[in-house]
């Protein structure tokens, strides 16, 4: 029926056919169709984006020095750490379920890595390996025992996050506290691995390439589907846009250190894992059992062998935020992966957009509530305020993003956008 | 056993019954959901199962559907005799099932709905395949879906019956059965599924269509199998009987063959209520 549309201009392409829909057009059109997505509750990253923008402005006032390029890079090393667990965070509210034990899994990864370091005399990578694989099985029990026994994870996790705590202390042995060889590699990539400028600079040229080539194949091929391609001028102007940004953002943390290697394996770890849900079976699967569990389950998909992977994948992403976290500070103590560990993770979730409730939500959440989180606590430490304020205004930052999440949801069900 | 049932109606359409269930049987504790029940269903016809509360319709779309497994009987498909143990395996034989409480997910658009659990694509998603298929799809239903690409959750009460129903077709089913699919329409949705289903008799499928709704059931079935506590109370051709005798098939007003023929074939006399 919608075949060879394409080659008659004058039938209109499959998509649009339908005279009721308001047709956006051209870049005019984009923007217009985006201030009404915005008007009728689909904020988006919007709020995260503005909030960002203020904070910076705020404490950039209240202390010069705060987007210094000295403190700026030294906030992206912060934010890798806790980030790449919070990408973990991002996969398991997906599926609408929690793990409380990320900050504990964390530690015990970076205890492993420690001990097998200097103790046991294993090669880095081994060592590394062996943290990745002790998380992956924590993992698989919380998966194993939610699809099995039917135990909420909220639970799970929480008895996780005691037992887990407590092998990391046995792990770590008497001691409490094992310092890594300085020259270690996992040292250098938390501490002084950073890009050259040109491969900076050519990083971010091919991001912003790879964005547009990704927009012009999908137009090409949907023209050649017979659906509507996008508008060539505006996939231009949004990777410009996006190369613009980056080669500023590059040139001006290269006038210090530059970009850390650290910071931009979680920026890959994030464009991967968006890539995954975005594009692949598996990922559709993890949005319909995040947004109606008994449907998904009835359109055939295998929601516990979803469940478990999501859940191994989350704290693999712990394990890996904690050897980022061990190779910063450089020592594996009885506190990594305590005290705010946890609720900074999910909070950066939360905040980035990822809703609670499941369903909705993108990798890409995390890279923008870590930023956000990391900028509030940065910009306090800068002002000399302690961290009973900072846990303070970290909540209460934390509330509002709950609370925005709900009134969009509102709005969106009385616009129709659900 | 009691019933005429297995006695195939003279159909016009097809001799073999693409689905055919003989003396299937279903108990929940305490509970014999249902008793020694047969039917058959013929490609291009749409059958109506109706029954009060309890009547046991649900649990015989269950056991078809591969959710609850029947504890007695046999279902036979283009002949052959199966077994249906999951619901890949009813959707695996050509079975298609529209549950009443939709099965959508909302977070997602149409097109992802559509093809939920047999996406098109190697490793990545053919989003294009799928939406050209989608489109294709809608059109032929003469579906009024403004975009393929909203979320199921902006769709009106009937769009979304219609993207659930489209979605049972895209395994290129031979049986669609839907279960109350107008429960909660208004009158002009309502019309657009029924519409629908006239649409899915038209391409050559069997429909069952499982429904409270009289006034449904007589505008678009072609025949209408009663059940009654979980047993065979009758089974008739549309054309052949009235509204009063669906009731008192379904309320047990007239409980034996005898008076259910009579009240058929000649004008109806022998029941009160």
């Amino acid at each position: 029926m919608s075949k060879n549309s394409s080659e008659t201009p004058a039938e209109l392409a499959a998509d649009i056919r339908d005279e009721r829909l308001i047709r956006h057009e051209g870049i005019a059109g984009a923007v217009r169709a985006s201030v009404q997505r915005v008007r009728g509750g689909d904020l988006g990253s919007l709020p995260v984006v503005i909030g960002l923008v203020l904070i910076w402005a705020i404490f950039q006032i209240l202390n010069p020095n705060f987007l210094s390029s000295n403190n700026l890079v030294d906030l992206t090393m912060q934010s890798a750490a806790t980030g790449t667990i919070a990408i973990g965070v991002v996969l398991v509210l997906l599926i609408a379920q929690i793990d409380l034990s990320i900050g504990s899994v964390s530690g015990l990864s970076a205890a492993i890595l420690a001990v097998g370091m200097t103790q046991l005399g294993w090669p880095i990578w081994v060592a590394v390996l062996a943290a990745l694989a002790a998380a992956v099985l924590i993992g698989l029990l919380y998966g194993i025992l939610y699809t099995r026994f039917g135990v909420p994870t909220f639970v799970i996790t929480l008895a996780g996050l005691l037992a887990v705590l407590g092998l990391q202390l046995k792990v770590l042995g008497p001691n409490g506290s094992i310092n890594l060889p300085y020259d270690s590699w996992i040292v250098q990539l938390g501490t002084s691995m950073f890009f050259p400028p040109w491969a900076a600079y050519a990083l971010a040229i091919i991001a912003a390439l790879g964005m547009f080539l990704s927009d012009w194949f999908r137009s090409r091929r949907r023209i050649r589907a017979g659906l509507t391609g996008g508008s060539l001028s505006l996939m231009l102007i949004k990777s410009g846009l996006l190369l613009v940004l980056l080669l500023v953002a590059v040139w001006y943390l290269a006038t210090t250190r530059g970009v850390g290697v650290m910071f931009a394996l979680f920026v890959v770890f994030v464009v991967i894992m968006n890539f995954f849900l975005m594009r692949t079976r598996w990922g559709r699967a993890v949005y319909a059992v995040g947004g109606n569990v008994e449907a998904a389950r009835r359109a055939g998909i295998k929601v516990n062998r979803i469940v478990i992977s999501v859940l191994m994948l989350g704290t693999l992403f712990a394990a890996i935020g904690g050897l980022f976290a061990t190779g910063r500070l450089t020592a594996a103590t009885l506190s990594s992966g305590g005290g705010d560990t946890n609720l900074v993770a999910i909070a950066a979730a939360v905040i980035g957009g990822t809703s609670l409730f499941g369903g909705r939500g993108s990798a890409y959440s995390a890279l923008l509530g870590i930023f956000v989180i990391q900028s509030i606590s940065n910009g306090l430490s800068l002002l000399n305020l302690d961290s009973s304020i900072r846990y303070m205004i970290t909540g209460a930052v934390l509330l509002l993003a709950v609370i925005i999440d709900a009134l969009s949801r509102r709005s969106r069900a009385t616009h129709g956008q659900a | 056993m009691t019933l005429e049932a297995p006695s195939a109606p003279e159909h016009p359409l097809a001799k073999e019954p693409v689905l055919s269930i003989r003396g299937i049987s279903k108990g929940f504790g305490a509970v014999q959901a249902l008793t020694d029940v047969d039917m058959d269903i013929y490609a291009g016809e749409v059958v109506a199962i109706v029954g009060d509360n309890g009547a046991g319709k649900s649990t015989l779309v269950k056991i078809l559907a591969g959710v609850h497994p029947a504890d007695a009987g046999t279902i036979t498909f283009n002949g052959r005799p199966v077994t249906i143990p999951t619901p890949a395996a009813a959707r695996a034989l050509g079975l298609a099932i529209v549950f009443q409480d939709l099965s959508l997910c909302d977070n997602l658009d149409v097109v992802s709905n559509l093809f939920l659990g047999r996406e098109v694509g190697d490793f990545t998603l053919n989003e294009e395949e799928m939406e050209k298929h989608s489109w294709t799809l809608l059109r032929q239903l003469s579906a009024k879906i403004p975009s393929v690409r909203i979320a199921v959750a902006s769709l009106s009460g009937g769009q979304r019956q219609t993207v659930a129903i489209a979605r049972s077709l895209i395994g290129d089913p031979q049986v669609v059965i839907l279960d109350e699919p107008t429960a909660a329409l208004g009158v002009a949705q309502t019309a657009e599924v029924l519409n629908l289903i006239e649409n899915l008799r038209e391409r050559g499928l069997g429909v069952v269509l499982i429904s409270h709704n009289m006034a449904d059931v007589q505008a678009v079935a072609d025949r209408v199998v009663v059940l009654r506590l979980g047993r065979n109370n009758g089974d008739f051709r549309i054309p052949d009987v009235s509204y009063e005798d669906i009731i008192s098939a379904i309320t047990g007003a007239t409980d034996n063959a005898v008076t259910r023929r009579a009240s058929a074939h000649e004008s109806h006399e022998g029941h009160t209520s």
